[in-house]
């Protein structure tokens, strides 16, 4: 029990900020906003998980992906191929030529289900898939690089690339992906609708959940010796391999692991949202993810999310009156978080925030507890 | 590729070298001027695409402007405005190293972002400025029509000029990196600033406008741009992603290098797409290029290992 309170919650102020965030999330939120507005946030929220993982990429590992959204991607489609293919039952689908296949496939000549979509009719596979092929991406890709010690800047290009060539193969297959439009009007998983409203809640409360569970595993993994080796080698690289660790190795777990928790958001989105587009693998959509981690807080994990409630609040709040305020803004964000914090929420929050915050604690102690008076008196 | 006979074969790969040989000249002028910002000083400008357009919208500017205003200067205009283009680009190139860059060049990884940023910025600005429209210059006469050496073959003007533009600012590039007092300093700076600022060296000037000279080649390369497409705010961010794999794969700091590899991914580029389509003849081209770094890290032109 108490290696989970200290490795898993990270702590008592660990706990306490896990607490908070799960209170907002699952508590704040769904009581104060309609479903419309909670679904939306919920969309925020599959960001999230890329943002998570960015931190532990970036931040922790000192490697920058700006190929996010490729994962992110890629577990949205491995989700949407599924609901995708039962969406479209040869009965619903009757007046297609080809009754049974997906209809931008039918839209496209296509006259029978290509083998790649063969394996999505089962949801144990496509959720499978969902992570494992991912991982798979970055575990070849990271292994391409780490092991020839290419890094840093190189890595964050190359990854953009991977991003640019995923966009135009999936924009380009139409046949195979539905092209531009991405995969749209899903409907049920497992005949249960994901379009009522009661779904709509249940898998709000399902996706923060998971981002608390990743949270969680993130401060698990972060707390071992791995964590402490991460730190190590992105601070100097070097020292780290003469002390005999296969540095290269740690950097692919990390990688993956980014990945991973990136397509979860990814599939997470899909059902949330209803369709999955190659507008959420692109270049933008990877670079947004790093300017959330970057707002949140490099460095912590909880922050992640809240930057990306932050920044996405403000485009839908800018975006709706301002629209070219919008871009200004955002490309200011950038350079503000880049040049003036390069901590984010979270910095802000330690330098200014925490002392009073601490303060208020202390009262409430206090208050709460009369009796620890004179030892907090005595402490001071 | 049934159907074709030889000379048809031998026309199409003339005529789609020759289209690759546009974009190959205005990608070598992108990628030259990123050689040196990013090769040399290791910052990774993420609006250069941005100071291209600038170069871009400055042509569009002056052939209104003479347009309207001086119609029979027409055929002369387009020569100063290369030069406006590359001063233009240069003077933002100049104040975008003095507010941004020059805080940061400790943190390479930081000016990603940070460029990133200025590159919504420049682009919400020309959207302001020029309209979400994409926009184009009206060229003199002489750069219209097109040259043909054979019936089958059709090379255009247009093409031949950016062509001979982008040899000759390579050359000047070259010239000044490796024959002048600047370039020795330059070259000195990036090497190591510290040993280069002990020697005398002013090494915070020679940076910002080591900047503003990558900035201005740019600018240039929006001006040949004009010649073989319309110009759009986002016009120059569809370059970028491009232009880093040149350098990359050129071997960054490598001038010839830059040229190798612009000349190879627009070639590849430009005929596996009148083969295949044109989105997976740019797949296939950018997938064999991180195939080729995944083996050869260090591009085509370096031994080093890399950092």
């Amino acid at each position: 029990m108490n290696a989970f309170y200290t490795r898993w919650l990270g702590g008592k102020k660990g706990a306490i900020e896990l607490a908070v965030l799960a209170v907002f999330i699952l508590v704040v939120m769904p009581l104060w906003l309609d479903i419309f507005r909670l679904n939306l946030v919920g969309k925020y929220l599959t960001y999230a998980f890329a943002a998570v993982g960015l931190v532990m990429v970036w931040g922790y590992g000192g490697i920058l992906s700006l190929g996010q959204g490729v994962f992110f991607g890629i577990g949205g489609y491995c989700m949407a191929m599924f609901l995708k293919l039962e969406a479209s039952d040869p009965v619903s689908t009757v007046h297609q030529t080809t009754p049974g296949i997906p209809d931008f496939m039918d839209w496209n000549q296509i006259t029978h289900l290509p083998l790649l979509w063969e394996p999505f009719h089962s949801l144990t596979f496509s959720l499978i898939a969902v992570i494992l092929v991912p991982v798979l991406l970055a575990y070849i890709i990271s292994t391409a690089m780490f092991k020839r010690r290419v890094g840093g800047v190189y890595f964050s290009i190359i990854t953009q690339a991977i991003c640019a060539i995923l966009t135009i193969l999936v924009v380009g297959q139409q046949g195979l992906t539905g092209g531009i439009n991405g995969i749209t009007d899903l409907k049920t998983i497992h005949g249960w609708n994901i379009n009522t409203d009661s779904a709509k809640y249940i898998l709000y409360f399902v996706n923060g959940a998971l981002l608390l569970c990743v949270i969680m595993l993130c401060r698990f993994i972060l707390s071992s010796k791995f964590g402490r080796l991460l730190l190590a080698m992105r601070d100097k690289e070097d020292r780290v391999r003469f002390s005999g660790y296969d540095v290269a190795n740690f950097k692919i777990f990390t990688f993956s692991v980014g990945a991973a928790i990136s397509a979860i958001g990814g599939a997470m989105f899909t059902l949330q949202v209803g369709f999955m587009s190659p507008s959420l693998i692109g270049i933008v959509p990877s670079i947004e993810m790093v300017i959330y981690a970057a707002i949140g807080g490099r460095m912590s994990l909880i922050g992640a999310v809240y930057g990306t409630l932050l920044v996405n609040y403000g485009r839908s709040a800018f975006s709706e009156s301002f629209p070219s305020l919008w871009l200004f803004l955002m490309g200011s964000l950038f350079i503000g978080v880049v040049m003036f914090f390069p901590n984010g929420l979270a910095g802000l929050y330690d330098v200014y925030l925490k002392k009073w915050v601490e303060m208020l604690a202390m009262k409430v102690k206090k208050i709460v507890v009369p009796g620890k008076l004179n030892s907090v008196k005595t402490e001071l | 590729m049934g159907g074709y006979s030889i000379s048809d074969l031998w026309s199409i790969l003339v005529m789609q070298g020759f289209s690759g040989l546009s974009l190959f000249s205005v990608l070598l002028l992108m990628a030259l001027g990123l050689a040196i910002i990013f090769g040399q000083m290791g910052v990774i400008n993420m609006a250069h695409g941005e100071f291209m357009t600038i170069g871009a919208y400055t042509i569009y500017m002056f052939s209104k402007v003479t347009e309207q205003y001086f119609p029979g200067l027409m055929p002369y205009y387009f020569v100063f405005a290369i030069f406006a283009a590359f001063g233009i680009a240069f003077a933002v190139g100049y104040l975008v190293e003095f507010l941004l860059i020059r805080h940061l060049y400790k943190r390479p990884l930081d000016t990603l972002l940070a460029t990133w940023g200025l590159s919504l910025i420049m682009q919400q600005i020309f959207r302001t400025v020029f309209g979400a429209r994409e926009v184009s210059a009206t060229l003199p006469d002489w750069l219209m029509g097109s040259w043909k050496p054979t019936p089958d073959i059709d090379i255009p003007l247009n093409g031949l000029f950016v062509m001979a533009i982008s040899i000759v600012v390579t050359a000047v590039v070259v010239l000044f990196l490796y024959r002048s007092t600047w370039g020795l300093k330059v070259r000195a700076t990036t090497q190591n600033r510290v040993m280069a600022g002990s020697v005398g060296i002013n090494t915070r000037k020679i940076d910002r406008v080591t900047f503003a000279v990558g900035c201005g080649i740019a600018g240039i390369a929006g001006a040949t741009f004009t010649t073989i497409a319309s110009t759009g705010p986002t016009s120059g961010s569809l370059y970028i992603v491009d232009t880093f794999l040149v350098v990359v794969f050129g071997g960054a700091g490598s001038v010839i290098g830059t040229v190798a590899s612009a000349f190879s991914i627009a070639q590849a580029q430009s005929i596996l797409t009148f083969f295949l389509t044109n989105a997976m003849g740019k797949v296939v081209t950018l997938m064999t290029i991180i195939i080729i770094l995944m083996i050869r890290p260090e591009g085509l032109f370096r031994s080093k290992v890399r950092k």
